[in-house]
């Protein structure tokens, strides 16, 4: 029943106008932030506030004080928005592939502990370093996403619970592994010692107060990794096919059981290296996870935004990144921090039943559509 | 004579494709009207028009004589209009009564339902038009001629008298169509009136009094069906003569191209559905594999292709045994194969029809190089296929499969898999669901295949297709062989006797 009903929309959506995904959420974001100023308003704040904050997170420019200009805003943008490019890379990459990544928080935690274990304990040169702890991380957060995969491909369990139970396994795990196997920093008892100065992700610019720093070229590069793989070869064309019918897959030949395993594994590379980008370029230091980041959660709602192809899962990331990074200077300007998680909410819901927003944008045109006739029609009608 | 339906000059225009093209539809009242067309021409979107889903580009509705504009299946209803589905849109664990008035229910005391009073109605209907309907039986426990008349009773529940029916009998047994035409004139006869939608002429011939035909989109003319006769229908729908009979020459077999021996092969359940069952299909010949669904082809199709596993014997192409090998390298080594279901084993349906068109050989050149995809090898040789098979759809190679009719995603599967060239084409049930045009063109296309000198083995459920295309013909029942005849040496009857097992002949062993 259900796939049939699936049927007669996609139908309608390909006989109907389109409207690309796009416009969809430009919409969200448009109601989202509009719904924002008016809760400022309503309690009690300035609707002025709530820009300046914002406009001072885009640009580094102070509307209260013009003149004054901090390019650490715009930086911090940025970095703030890497982390969940790369999450929201792994989980699109998944969902193409048919598959539904809600591992991102193990896979993150098995990341950023593979690649602070490598750059702990491997000594080696400068560049070098930094790339193979990067490459321990995808192994690492590979290896959590294999399971689910396996499991699906081969025995046929329902991905998500084998994920969720993975996100704890893998907290716990890393925990462990990192209390025994790494050199713990003795003053806090709860993280390692710094890393090894060779494996850090060095700042772009070293005279600001950003941290930003390389690992954004990594976010590009895996941002154009992934469009290529997915639209343009073989390999990503038998993943999408055996994600969209698994036994046409099967039918033409293709290995569907690896075929699934292996979309798990890569998507699970993907938030692994988001970890690892993490500890090299920010904390510095290998962490001890007692509760989730959500890095791995936000990639669910940047992949929705996006659409799911590389270049909207960029812009999804660098408009949360941007709601992320403005939620300090929310409440420098006195508006409580929540105002931006409420935005990201409005707008993922909108994206979420973007088939109402379809139906309102074909009755808006229909009635375009209707004026246009009549005044093409000035006489009068067609007597 | 009254109208109850009167539906003039519609157009409907979706992107790229001008789905009706000022067609006129009348419907007397008290009679079963057919609406006859191939796949795709424009049948359902009418019909869709109609019962509120599409609004029409242009044109007028009139439902007893008043203009109306039904702007979705809410005021279609109120108009006294229901449409029985081709799915059926039932809640399997309810029953009968509670599927009727779900959305309708009588209200009793204290906001509960009255489903005896419910339950009374529905048996009233019921005999009145000779349904014979249990209205306390549960949708899971009824057959699928019974759930169509269930759905009868919902649209005669809500009061409709203009029924529609879509293709009703696409999913029904012989007797089951013969019983249907018989309620569908009981209707008539108190009262109703009936559109029927389909592309099959005999029905329209037992059951209908008028007929339009309908092609690529356009109105072609409304007959008397008692004065025309089914060529004339055919050659409307399709706008040419058409043949029932297949033209094909003498057949010039020459050597073995597939040797099945002593094959044995085990179903889902565990129980063997194919027993030690032998057959050859030599070059240059077609062998229909004649049989009553369930008698073990399904299986024997399987492990032929290497979707499931045998149990013992030889599969033999070409010299060379490919029972142990894996499906890629079996498509390989020469097979090429249009499968039996073509939504879960021919096409990705969400694919656009040219990724469809290089599944097998995307990772070759020259549709791939060095692990990426071509696109304008891919463009060239999906525009090659689409005109020399004739596949239509709205936006050429870029539609999404999905959204093409079914006759023309067969033809898109008989393009690509007959376009490999392999030296065994095998072909199960290739014409399920198509109209007669479309049948006769994928039927031509087999027998040129032939003429060139490929192995044929056509599986198929339909009499008349075997019949047809055969030279050879081996009927298997309960997984055994049970006939193997020339074409020439039978008729329906005796392979009837061995399609029901209680005949054996096995004779036209090369």
């Amino acid at each position: 029943m259900k796939s049939k009903l699936k049927v007669t929309t996609k139908r309608k959506d390909s006989g109907e106008k389109k409207h690309s995904h796009l416009t969809i959420s430009l919409i969200a974001v448009a109601v989202g932030l509009i719904f924002a100023f008016l809760l400022t308003i309503l309690t009690g704040r300035s609707p002025f506030d709530l820009l300046t904050a914002l406009v001072r997170s885009m640009t580094g420019f102070n509307l209260q004080n013009l003149g004054s200009f901090n390019i650490m805003y715009v930086l911090n943008w940025f970095l703030n928005a890497v982390p969940i490019i790369m999450t929201g890379l792994s989980v699109a990459f998944a969902y193409r592939t048919g598959l539904f990544n809600i591992g991102g928080e193990g896979q993150i935690i098995a990341g950023s502990t593979a690649a602070a274990a490598v750059a702990l304990l491997v000594k080696l040169p400068p560049i070098i370093h930094p790339i193979a702890c990067i490459l321990a991380a995808a192994a690492a957060g590979a290896l959590w996403g294999f399971l689910p995969g396996f499991l699906k491909a081969y025995r046929g369990i329902n991905e998500v619970v084998i994920c969720i139970m993975m996100n704890y396994c893998g907290m716990y795990a890393c925990a462990w592994f990192t209390k025994v196997f790494l050199p713990i920093d003795p003053n806090t008892n709860d993280r390692t010692i710094a890393i090894m100065e060779s494996a850090e992700l060095k700042q772009v610019f070293s005279n600001s107060t950003s941290q930003f720093n390389w690992g954004f070229i990594v976010a590009l590069l895996a941002v154009v990794l992934f469009w290529f793989v997915i639209e343009k070869t073989t390999f990503g064309y038998s993943l999408r096919a055996t994600g969209f019918n698994k036994e046409a897959a099967r039918f033409a030949g293709m290995k569907v059981e690896r075929n699934i395993t292996m979309s798990m594994m890569i998507s699970g590379a993907l938030t692994g290296i988001a970890g690892a980008l993490l500890i090299l370029g920010i904390y510095r230091y290998g962490r001890i996870f007692t509760s989730f980041d959500n890095f791995g959660f936000d990639g669910i709602s940047v992949a929705l935004v996006g659409g799911s192809t590389g270049i909207g899962v960029l812009l999804a990331g660098m408009l949360f990144g941007l709601f992320k990074a403005a939620s300090g200077n929310l409440q420098l300007f006195n508006i409580p921090k929540e105002i931006s998680e409420l935005i990201q909410a409005i707008i993922i819901y909108l994206v979420a039943i973007q088939y109402a927003i379809v139906l309102l944008l074909d009755k808006i045109s229909e009635r375009k559509i209707k004026k246009k006739e009549i005044e093409e029609k000035p006489e009068g009608g067609n007597v | 004579m009254a109208y109850a339906i009167e539906m003039l000059n519609i157009t409907k225009d979706f992107p790229g494709i001008r789905a009706n093209d000022n067609v006129t539809l009348r419907v007397e009242e008290n009679t079963v009207h057919a609406l006859l067309g191939e796949n795709g021409a424009g049948k359902s979107t009418i019909m869709s028009i109609l019962f509120g889903l599409y609004q029409p580009t242009s044109g007028t509705i009139k439902v007893k004589g008043k203009e109306v504009v039904i702007s979705d299946p809410n005021v279609a209803n109120q108009l006294g209009i229901g449409m029985v589905h081709q799915h059926f849109k039932l809640v399997e664990c309810f029953t009968v009564t509670e599927n009727i008035i779900l959305g309708a229910e009588p209200k009793g005391k204290f906001g509960t339902i009255d489903m005896k009073k419910a339950a009374a109605r529905v048996k009233e209907l019921s005999e009145l038009y000779g349904l014979n309907v249990d209205p306390y039986a549960k949708i899971r426990d009824i057959s699928v001629g019974m759930q169509q008349r269930v759905e009868i009773l919902k649209m005669l529940y809500r009061n409709a008298d203009i029924l529609i029916f879509d293709e009703p009998t696409a999913v029904l047994t012989p007797q089951e169509i013969h019983e249907l035409m018989h309620i569908m004139r009981n209707l008539v006869k108190e009262g109703k009136t009936i559109l029927l939608i389909t592309h099959k002429l005999k029905e329209i011939k037992e059951a209908a009094d008028k007929c339009t035909v309908l092609r690529k989109g356009k109105c072609i003319g409304t007959i008397d069906v008692k004065t025309t006769s089914e060529e004339e229908m055919a050659r409307m729908m399709v706008g040419r003569d058409v043949s029932f009979a297949v033209e094909k020459g003498e057949a010039h077999p020459k050597e073995k191209v597939l040797e099945i021996k002593d094959l044995c092969v085990k179903n889902v359940k565990g129980l063997m559905a194919v027993k030690n069952f032998s057959l050859d299909v030599r070059a240059g010949e077609i062998v229909g594999l004649a049989g009553i669904d369930g008698n073990g082809q399904t299986e024997l199709v399987y492990a032929l292709t290497g979707l499931c596993k045998a149990e013992s014997g030889q599969v033999i192409l070409k010299g060379k045994d490919i029972l142990k090998l894996p499906i890629k390298k079996r498509l390989d080594s020469g097979m090429a194969h249009v499968p039996e279901d073509r939504h879960k084993h021919g096409l990705v349906l969400d694919f656009t029809l040219k990724e469809n068109f290089v599944i097998h050989y995307y990772d070759r050149e020259p549709f791939s190089k060095h692990g990426i995809l071509q696109k304008n090898e891919i463009d060239q040789y999906a525009d090659k296929l689409i005109e020399q098979f004739d596949v239509r759809s709205g936006q050429g190679k870029d539609t999404i499969v999905r959204s093409m009719s079914g006759g023309n995603q067969q033809k898109a599967i008989i393009a690509r898999e007959i376009d490999r060239s392999s030296d065994l084409l095998l072909v199960v049930q290739p014409t399920r669901g198509l109209d007669v045009g479309a049948i006769e063109y994928i039927h031509k296309r087999i027998v040129e295949e032939r003429d060139k000198g490929k192995a044929v083995l056509l599986v198929s459920f339909e009499l008349d297709e075997i019949m047809n295309l055969s030279d050879r013909i081996a009927v298997i029942h309960d997984g055994e062989l049970s006939g193997l005849v020339y074409q020439k040496d039978v008729d329906e009857n005796v392979l009837g006797l061995m399609m029901a097992g209680s005949l054996k002949r096995v004779e036209a062993v090369v």
